[in-house]
Parts: C-alpha cells; sequence; structure tokens
C-alpha cells in the first residue's frame, strides 16, 4: 500500500517535472569496489557531520542570544533548563570536532589515493577551501559561549593573524571589531559563524558535490589497470547509499554517546579584567601549528621567528591547495612517489606536534 | 598720624610674631634631626647600644635622635657637654616615669599630628586608668609600662609584622607576664590564658589561620587602659563582633536575671578564653546542654530548651541531607547552579536560627527554622530530579542505541541479502 504511495507521487512529479535525469543518475552511477573502497565512505561521513552541524546549529539559534550580557547565560539556559538543549549544544560541539576530523581523513585519503589528479583538480580545491571554512566555523563558534578558556583563546588567535605584514593589523582589527576581544567581537564572530561562514561553505559544498556527481567516484591505478571483468561495480542507488546510511546511523549514535558521557564543560564566564586561566590552548585542529609557532626561536636571520611561521603555514596551505598542478617526474629507482613521500612527512608533522602541544 | 602710627606698630610685631613662629618652627625640626648624631656613632664605637636597638624602630625611621627622648647635646664630642643635665639630658627614664617619658611627645597632639594627623594622644591617660597603670602608680614596678609592650628601641608601628603589638603577636607579647606564673601568683591571677586562647575558635582562627578579624586579648580587654572585663560588660565585649546575639540576649528576662544572681553573660555558657566553637547540644537538655545547669525538668526553660534544640537539629539534618544530594547531583555532572543558591540560603537560615536561641524563644526559633526546612526540603525536591533525570537521559541513550541497532542490523541484512541476489 505505502509503495502504491510512493509511486503515484513519483509518477505524478514525473509527469509534470520530468525526472528522467534524476533516474538516470541513480540507475547509473556505480562506486568501483577495490580494498580501498572504505576511503569513499570518509566524505559521506563528513557531509552527514555537516547537515547535523546545519539541524542543531538551528536548534541552538532559536535560544542563544549574542552579547556580552547574554551570550553565556543563554548557553547555561540551554544546557541547564531547555529540554534536550544539553544534548544539542554537546552533539554540536562534538560534532563540529568529528567533522573537522574526518574533513582531515577524507582529505588524506584523497591526497594518498591520488584522486586529486586530473580531471578531478577542481573537486580538490572546492574540498580544501571547504575544509579551510570549516576551521574558520571552528575557530568562530569556540568564541559563542563567551568563556573564560574561548576568550582567552580568541586574544592569543586573533593576535597571531596581527603579525603577518601590511594587513596584518587591519585584518586583526576587522576581526575583533576594535583593538580588543569586547562583546563586539562576540557580535562579528556569531554573524560570521551563522550567516557568513554557512553562505559561502553551502556554496562551495555544492559546488564540490556537483563536481563529485559529474565525474564519479575516482578509480585507483591498480584499479584501472584490471581486466574489465576483473573490475567490481556497485550501483550508488541503492547499494552505495544503503553503507553510507549505516555508517551514518552508527557515527550518528557513537555522537550521543560522546555528548551524554563526555559533555562539554561551560567553564566560567569570560572576563577581560581576570588573569588568563592555565592552560589556554587552540582547539586541536589548531594544535600543529600553535605549537610549532611556539618552537620557533624569537628570531631568525632579522625576521620575526613568529612572523617566519605564519607565513610558512600561509605559503604551505597554499601550495597544498594547488597540489593537483605540481609534478614531480617519478624516476624508476624511487620506491615512493615524491609526492606520497611528502604526504608522510606532512601526516607524521600534524601528528607530532599536536601530541607535543598537549603534552608539553 | 594716630592711624598711620597704629598700623605701622600693627605690622612691626605681626611680622615679629610671624618671624618667631617661622623659627620656632625651623628650631623644633633641627633639633629632631642633627646633621651629627654623636649619641649614636659613640655609643656604637664602643658597643654601648642599649639592648634590642633597630635601626629600623619607627621613631630612629621618622628621623628621632637618642636626644629626643633622653635629652642632652648630640652635636657636642664631649661626654660631659653631650650628657649634661643643663642640655637637658635626663638619662635612662625609671620605670614609673615611662609613661610620662613616652607621653611628652604622645600626648602631645600638636606634635604628634606632624607624623601621623589621625594618631591618638590619649594613650597614657587611658594607661593610668588601667590595672597596670593603676599598680604603677601605686608604686608596683612588676606592672608593665610602654616599653614592656611596645618595647623601648625597637618599635614598629603597630600594622607592621615586626612589632610586639602586631595582631598576631599579640597573645606572646601578653603572655610575657601573664604566662609567667611566678608573677601572677602574686595578684592572683592564672597563667594559662594563652595556653586556652591557642586552643579556643578565636586563637585557632587568628594564631593558626592567621585570621586578623579575629579578636587578640587586647580586643576584649583594652589595650592600654586594659581591665578585665567586668560581669556588666562582658556582653557588650563579646556583642562588638557578635551583636545580633548580644541584642537578642539583653532583650530577654533571662539577661535581667543574669545580671541579679551575678552570672557572667556570654562567658556562664560559652567560657572565656577558651570558648569553644558552639554546638547544637548546648541548647537543649542532653548531657552538654548549658540550660539544664539551671533549669529542671519541667519548668518552662526547659520545654522551651527541649524545643528548640529539636528544631535546630532537624533543620540541621535536612541541611546536611540536602548538602549531600547536592554534591551527588555535582558529581554526577548535573544542572547544581540553583541548588547550590538554595543552600546558601538554607545555611543562612542555620546560622540565624542558632543566632536566635539567644532569645530563649521557641516561637522565634520556629519561624527560622520553618523556612529553612522548606529551603532544604526544595533543595532536595530539586536534587532528587537532576539525580532521576540523569538516569533517564542514560535510559534514554540505551533505548536509543537499541533502536540505532536495530536499524544497523536491518541494513546490513538488506545490504547482504542484495550482494546474494547479484551473485545468484
Amino acid at each position: 500500500m505505502l509503495k502504491n504511495i510512493g509511486s503515484k507521487i513519483v509518477s505524478s512529479i514525473d509527469e509534470r517535472y520530468d525526472l528522467t535525469p534524476v533516474r538516470n543518475l541513480l540507475q547509473h552511477k556505480k562506486v568501483p569496489e577495490h580494498r580501498h573502497s572504505v576511503w569513499y565512505y570518509m566524505g559521506g561521513v563528513t557531509l552527514f557531520l555537516f547537515i547535523v552541524q546545519l539541524l542543531t546549529g538551528i536548534l541552538l539559534l532559536l535560544y542563544y542570544r549574542p552579547g556580552e550580557d547574554s551570550a553565556y547565560e543563554s548557553v547555561r539556559f540551554i544546557v541547564t533548563e531547555v529540554k534536550f538543549g544539553w544534548l544539542i549544544r554537546n552533539v554540536h560541539s562534538w560534532s563540529a570536532n568529528l567533522l573537522v576530523l574526518f574533513a582531515f581523513v577524507h582529505m588524506f585519503s584523497v591526497f594518498f589515493s591520488k584522486a586529486y589528479q586530473k580531471p578531478r583538480e577542481l573537486t580538490w580545491i572546492t574540498g580544501f577551501i571547504i575544509l579551510v571554512f570549516s576551521l574558520a566555523f571552528g575557530f568562530s563558534g569556540y568564541l559563542l559561549p563567551w568563556n573564560e578558556l574561548a576568550f582567552f583563546a580568541t586574544k592569543v588567535g586573533t593576535d597571531i593573524v596581527g603579525v603577518v605584514p601590511v594587513i596584518g593589523q587591519p585584518l586583526k582589527v576587522l576581526l575583533r571589531g576594535g583593538e580588543d576581544v569586547t562583546g563586539a567581537t562576540l557580535s562579528r564572530f556569531f554573524g560570521i559563524h551563522v550567516a557568513i561562514l554557512p553562505a559561502i561553505f553551502t556554496f562551495f559544498l555544492a559546488l564540490h558535490l556537483l563536481f563529485i556527481q559529474r565525474q564519479g567516484m575516482h578509480e585507483p591505478e591498480e584499479f584501472k589497470n584490471l581486466p574489465e571483468e576483473k573490475k567490481k561495480y556497485i550501483p550508488f542507488f541503492p547499494d552505495f547509499a544503503l553503507k553510507d546510511f549505516l555508517l551514518w546511523v552508527v557515527v550518528f549514535n557513537v555522537l550521543i554517546f560522546l555528548a551524554l558521557y563526555f559533555p562539554w564543560e561551560l567553564g566560567n564566564k569570560a572576563d577581560a579584567f581576570a588573569s588568563a586561566p592555565k592552560g589556554i590552548r587552540p582547539e586541536w585542529y589548531f594544535m600543529f601549528m600553535f605549537q610549532s609557532l611556539k618552537f620557533l626561536p624569537a628570531h631568525i636571520l632579522f625576521i620575526e621567528g613568529e612572523l617566519l611561521g605564519v607565513l610558512f603555514f600561509g605559503v604551505a596551505g597554499l601550495v597544498w591547495m594547488m597540489v593537483p598542478y605540481i609534478k614531480i617526474k617519478h624516476r624508476s629507482g624511487w620506491k615512493f612517489q615524491p609526492l606520497t613521500l611528502i604526504g608522510i612527512f606532512v601526516v607524521i608533522f600534524i601528528v607530532i606536534m599536536t601530541v607535543l602541544g598537549y603534552l608539553l | 598720624m594716630r592711624t598711620r602710627v597704629f598700623y605701622l606698630s600693627t605690622t612691626v610685631l605681626l611680622t615679629i610674631f610671624l618671624f618667631g613662629f617661622a623659627f620656632q618652627k625651623t628650631d623644633n625640626k633641627t633639633k629632631q634631626t642633627p646633621k651629627v648624631d654623636n649619641c649614636l656613632s659613640c655609643h656604637k664605637d664602643i658597643d654601648d647600644m642599649p639592648q634590642g636597638y633597630s635601626d629600623y624602630d619607627v621613631h630612629r625611621q621618622a628621623g628621632l635622635t637618642c636626644a629626643s627622648c633622653h635629652g642632652g647635646d648630640p652635636s657636642s664630642t664631649d661626654q660631659e657637654a653631650a650628657m649634661s643635665p643643663a642640655k637637658g639630658y635626663a638619662g635612662v627614664p625609671k620605670r614609673k616615669d615611662i609613661p610620662k617619658f613616652c607621653g611628652k611627645c604622645h600626648s602631645n597632639i600638636d606634635y604628634m599630628r606632624i607624623y601621623q594627623p589621625r594618631i591618638a594622644t590619649d594613650q597614657v591617660t587611658q594607661y593610668y586608668t588601667s590595672m597596670h597603670g593603676k599598680k604603677l602608680m601605686a608604686g608596683d614596678e612588676n606592672v608593665a609600662e610602654c616599653a614592656s609592650c611596645h618595647t623601648a628601641h625597637s618599635i614598629f608601628p603597630v600594622k607592621d609584622p615586626r612589632a610586639t603589638v602586631y595582631k598576631l603577636n599579640i597573645p606572646s607579647t601578653c603572655n610575657k607576664c601573664h604566662g609567667n606564673s611566678e608573677l601572677m601568683k602574686k595578684y592572683n591571677l592564672p597563667s594559662n590564658q594563652l595556653e586556652e586562647y591557642s586552643k579556643s575558635v578565636h586563637g585557632i582562627a587568628l594564631l593558626k589561620q592567621n585570621d586578623l578579624g579575629a579578636p587578640a586579648c587586647n580586643d576584649c580587654h583594652g589595650n592600654h587602659g586594659a581591665m578585665p572585663p567586668g560581669i556588666t560588660s562582658i556582653s557588650h565585649v563579646c556583642g562588638m563582633c557578635h551583636s545580633s546575639n548580644m541584642e537578642y540576649f539583653n532583650a530577654t528576662k533571662m539577661a535581667k536575671a543574669f545580671a541579679e544572681q551575678d552570672f557572667h553573660g556570654c562567658e556562664q555558657c560559652h567560657g572565656n578564653h577558651g570558648v569553644q566553637k558552639p554546638t547544637d547540644d548546648m541548647v537543649g537538655v542532653g548531657k552538654n546542654s548549658k540550660c539544664v545547669d539551671c533549669h529542671d525538668k519541667g519548668d518552662v526553660g526547659y520545654v522551651a530548651a527541649e524545643k528548640i534544640e529539636a528544631e535546630i537539629v532537624q533543620l540541621k539534618n535536612n541541611y546536611d541531607a540536602a548538602t549531600n544530594k547536592f554534591l551527588e547531583v555535582r558529581e554526577k555532572g548535573m544542572n547544581d547552579v540553583d541548588i547550590g543558591f538554595l543552600l546558601q540560603d538554607a545555611k543562612q537560615n542555620l546560622i540565624q536560627s542558632r543566632t536566635l536561641v539567644h532569645t530563649f524563644d521557641p516561637a522565634k526559633v520556629v519561624v527560622k527554622t520553618k523556612d529553612g526546612m522548606n529551603i532544604t526540603n526544595k533543595a532536595i525536591m530539586l536534587s532528587d530530579k537532576e539525580i532521576s533525570e540523569y538516569y533517564t537521559r542514560r535510559n534514554g541513550f540505551a533505548a536509543a542505541t537499541l533502536a540505532f541497532l536495530v536499524i544497523v542490523i536491518a541494513l546490513y541484512l538488506k545490504i547482504k541479502d542484495k550482494e546474494k541476489r547479484k551473485q545468484a
């Protein structure tokens, strides 16, 4: 009976809007099956977490009130008084962190499987932009509860921006809405977090997904070299989609588990006149950069160490974004491709610096 | 012409007066701070300095010299000339003369205000009203004079921790004499006050916790006018800090009865130097009760004491139960903010109920304990709600996980089924 109603609705829409392109896409899109197929799911999980962020973010907006005198109080109200408010806020915080984690995993899996190569250069670039905006989401959202740790972490974070020559200072003032981190910064970050970033993010996400739909999933080299009869594919719909959905359910369950058993502390309200509390740290995904800057000496050849570090990360980010256009000739004697070696080095660097950031 | 002479003579006289005044002032200053202080340099050279001399002594730091107190001529290098009575040399004062010796300056406000505009100058007057002062006047040279407490040559301002009269040092300063049993025997006084005080609630606060708000000896006995508090003044002495207790007590019939029977006010129940933190069973009819010292079973006071104790103990137990619940809520990471506020209010009520014991009126105590009970009950109710919410969340999570598990299994079976069909 339900099936009948469903097909009636579909045929009525089909009659009016012609669903042939959608039907073709669903019927013909195929996903290659091989020993590295598991990495195909990472992007899907990231997308799912983005959807969770969007929905929980909208719910939080119903009660959150930006402002020096109301932000902290409203978040406290959400987690103490609002029905399921604690769950929504903690899921939002955990999902934000997992989103960045899965985005990194997704990016490195794409990097090491060389999926960014022609013709998927723009998919890589839009993906990288999405990652940068995810980090910006994290940075701006961190301040919104207006608690002590967030306040001082934002102070340190925006100070780092100020190091950049020429544009650094004006950019810092623009970000803070003045010389210092104040209520004006909070309003600004709120606007950035709930209006500016979602608009830009959604645009690049749509492009990213459109490119994937147009070009289909990337096939690894060894898969391409297989004879046709040994190549295995599964239809995107419903087979791959079912597996995707299964993983989403598991991730959602883990998310609720984390929200319940490891809630995010609200801490004390921000006080500009209080001394900075112990253990001010950026979010974990900024830790490798923060720790690297701490390791740099005050001056390196007449240039400020911190400035050099910030410039290095800026340039390194740009180079990483342009990876599809970098060609290094692979000599026959080499066991690994040079770019793969660089990628391994980058992963090791990020992991070691992050661990050191928490240990030291 | 006459008017001119008048103006001229007035101007001349005024000028002379002003010059004289100005010179006198300058003279005064030079007297205090001579360029050469031969007393000090000679006595240092021959190593004949007064016992306990300190260069950081308040007088020395203010620029006063030996001659400022002892007289003589510090500018002279000749011993006889410098220490000649003709130059005002007074030498070491006799013990009975010390109060007046210090009072030369300390009782003179015109002089003292140069150094401290708000300084008191009635210390010597007060001293002669004290037991120490009276006995000294009567010729007893064993009693304390200024230097006994302040020292002679290492005097520091009262707020300086090096001072013998700094709050934390006062008990040991008084104990120098009052802890001397041989000396105290002469006056028929006990000598274990410091021992008792050190174990008291006041002594622990001051000496162990360095709480400068706690009373030292002088806060109850006075300093320069030191006297044992009289029977009538005891409740006033304690009431300087415990004002509500004093107010309630003085308004009762009991206060009059105490006065008639020469009972020592607060001291009668709480003791003096060894005063302990009061316990709830001091009121009531148990073995630690103070009420049954006077009240017999069945009389009005006995019944009132029983009722008051029961009320306070009930509130205390409820407050403890609420505190335990609050700690459980906090330990579980649930919302404890409002419960914390309620507990603060409840504690306030408990303190007020205990203070109201001094009205000896159960009806007045009940008003507060009733309020306290309502607040603690509310705190317990809120805590129970939070604790129940804690378990509800966990149960909800278990149910959700079960539901997700069913979906995951169903999806897995569906995927496997599809794969099987494909292979077939």
